[in-house]
């Protein structure tokens, strides 16, 4: 624990954080790959929100030519399976980069359950947001709220999603598809047939458009009132901070 | 015990020709999606082969399988289905009845021990020890594993049998069970739908007599031939749902125009059978071609999911009538007006503390 206790009030930073950060007063903590994957991902959760609720719920009929000619609904439908793929190999590019990646790279894919000093630190957080701390702490990475909430609702809830979708997308493929062998087995897992897969994948899809609203407003806010840059760390990979205070 | 009729010997005695027998033979093949090198084959089964024993039970059901069955629309088949399969006993359509139906039963259990076919339309219900449907005296449920026992196969007719249908629905009060969940030892074929469609059902019959095995089956139990693909998939209206051309409303000028059904529900998309390709009553027409959507009869649990006009399930954990958008926009409105109602005590939060830390410079 010596290490966080630091005249900077890093809470969760290592050594070479800590050497970093004493250099040269940033850290950088997204690399490349995971600020790419960020942008790529976020632009793909926008397009299959957006034709994902029209197909579930069309846009009123449309006379531009003859049917053969008028893909309007294909287009849409082309749209969301693409973005779908787009997001599935995104995310396993995503673990492969936790993997390989740094250490911060790995926030997304665990909690520490087990550790009362995350939980601790979490109640903080909550404490700051409902304005009972006057100030928050600083941290590298993640703070522990919202490494709870990527957990939960990205890497979980985009999980479920790829799981569901790619099943949903096979029964188009066929059931001789190598896809449905592989996914196959999810259409009956809610109930007895793909109907309830549609549903949960549709409840999924709200899921992850509410993340959008929290992660976009925490984000903002954090940057203007916290004592950390946010929404800059995620386009240069930097970590700046406005003050060298212990909390 | 005297020689058991071939299949060719009953059609020849019923006055079908040569000619016409090889014409239903080649219409066969091509229904099973086989190639015409099999015409010959199913051509000398049918000749060579012994009628197979069939029992046909009734449990708890509309008998519209067999109503489905008997339309069966291959020129012959009025005929031939009849004669093809021994059908030894069944309730519904044999001249015997009261003791001396339930005789025939027990003789061809006996007789044809480990060699028959139990095709059963609809279901037992378990509820009361089976109260709920007695045949001859007893449950339907002793009569089922009685005469599965000794079968060579099962065919589960139509949704009852195969899945449960209206009576297994939500309460489902006479615990009405599918044939899979009672008999477990023995090869089952689903042959869904309410009914299923004939040329399906003597489809099934015909490759089983034919090849002598079961059909390939898919993932549940179906064969693949008839359930492989969706309604979906092959449906004619097909190019207007990829334009985007929807019937908006029951008689409005879409739905004269023949535009897709699925804004009103249509179930086509999640549902496998062969309704849009083999068609009803001789190739005429399915459900949408005649304007209406497909209500999915031939999937399990089709009575639960909500309206039959409704593209999103009703979620019925949320206590009153919600589909999944509402529930998430509603969601979605909440965490809205929180983050707004956060953001706005933020400022008030920020503004308060600038003017404190100008009084305490000043």
């Amino acid at each position: 624990m010596s290490a966080t206790e630091n005249t900077a009030g890093l809470h969760d930073a290592d050594a070479t954080d800590l050497a970093s950060v004493s250099r040269q007063t940033s850290v950088y903590v997204y690399e490349a790959p995971v600020r790419i994957w960020h942008w790529i991902n976020a632009l793909a959760i926008l397009v299959l929100c957006v034709t994902g609720y029209f197909i579930g719920s069309p846009l009123p009929s449309m006379q531009i030519g003859e049917a053969t000619h008028q893909f309007v609904f294909g287009y849409i439908r082309f749209a969301h399976f693409a973005a779908g793929w787009i997001l599935a190999v995104g995310f396993l590019g995503r673990i492969y980069w936790a993997i390989f990646g740094n250490h911060h790279a790995r926030q997304l894919f665990f909690i520490p359950f087990w550790s009362g000093h995350f939980w601790r630190e979490l109640f903080f957080e909550v404490r700051w947001y409902l304005f009972i701390e006057k100030e928050p702490k600083k941290y590298v990475g993640h703070n522990p709220l919202a490494q709870m909430a990527m957990f939960c609702f990205i890497t979980l809830g985009v999980t479920f999603m790829i799981f569901t979708g790619l099943a949903l997308y096979s029964e188009g493929l066929g059931q001789d598809s190598l896809l449905h062998s592989l996914f196959g087995w999810v259409l009956t897992i809610f109930g007895e047939n793909s109907h309830y897969v549609h549903t949960y994948h549709h409840l999924g899809m709200w899921w992850i458009i509410i993340f959008m609203i929290v992660h976009i407003y925490v984000a903002i806010r954090e940057d203007i009132m916290s004592r950390q840059s946010i929404v800059s760390t995620m386009i240069s990979g930097h970590r700046t901070f406005k003050d060298d205070r212990p909390d | 015990m005297s020689q058991i009729e071939t299949f060719y010997d009953v059609m020849r005695r019923q006055g079908i020709t040569r000619r016409s027998f090889m014409k239903y033979c080649s219409l066969t093949a091509a229904a099973l999606g086989l190639s015409p090198s099999f015409v010959p084959k199913i051509a000398h089964a049918m000749e060579t082969k012994p009628r197979t024993p069939v029992i046909w039970v009734h449990g708890l059901e509309c008998t519209c399988c067999s109503e489905s069955f008997i339309r069966s629309a291959h020129p012959l088949a009025k005929d031939v289905v009849l004669s093809m399969i021994s059908l030894d006993y069944d309730d519904t359509l044999m001249a015997a009845a009261g003791h001396q139906a339930e005789a025939a039963l027990e003789e061809t259990i006996e007789k044809y021990k480990g060699n028959y076919i139990l095709a059963v339309e609809g279901n037992p219900p378990l509820n009361e020890d089976g109260m709920f449907c007695i045949i001859g005296g007893k449950p339907f449920v002793e009569q089922l594993r009685h005469a599965a026992e000794h079968a060579k196969a099962i065919i589960s007719w139509g949704a009852c049998a195969s899945y449960g249908c209206v009576q297994a629905a939500k309460p489902n009060p006479t615990q009405a069970t599918p044939v899979h969940k009672v008999i477990t030892d023995k090869p089952i074929i689903k042959v869904p739908g309410c009914p299923p469609i004939a040329e399906v059902m003597t489809g099934v019959i015909t490759y089983m007599l034919t090849f002598d095995r079961l059909p390939e089956l898919d993932r549940q139990g179906r064969p693949a031939m008839f359930y492989g693909q969706r309604i979906h998939d092959k449906c004619y209206r097909r190019p207007h749902f990829d334009a985007g051309q929807f019937v908006e409303a029951w008689d409005d000028e879409n739905a004269r125009k023949g535009y897709c059904l699925y804004k009103m529900g249509c179930k086509g998309p999640t549902t496998y059978n062969a309704c849009s390709t083999i068609r009803w009553n001789e190739g005429t027409s399915f459900p949408i071609q005649s304007g209406h959507g497909c209500i999915g009869c031939s999937e399990d649990g089709f009575w639960d999911q909500g309206s039959f006009y409704n593209r999103v399930t009703d979620l019925t954990q949320f206590g009153v009538e919600a589909n999944a958008d509402k529930v998430g926009m509603a969601a979605a409105g909440v965490v809205g007006a929180g983050v707004a109602a956060h953001a706005a005590i933020s400022a008030l939060k920020a503004a308060q503390k600038k003017t404190q830390s100008h009084k305490e410079e000043a």
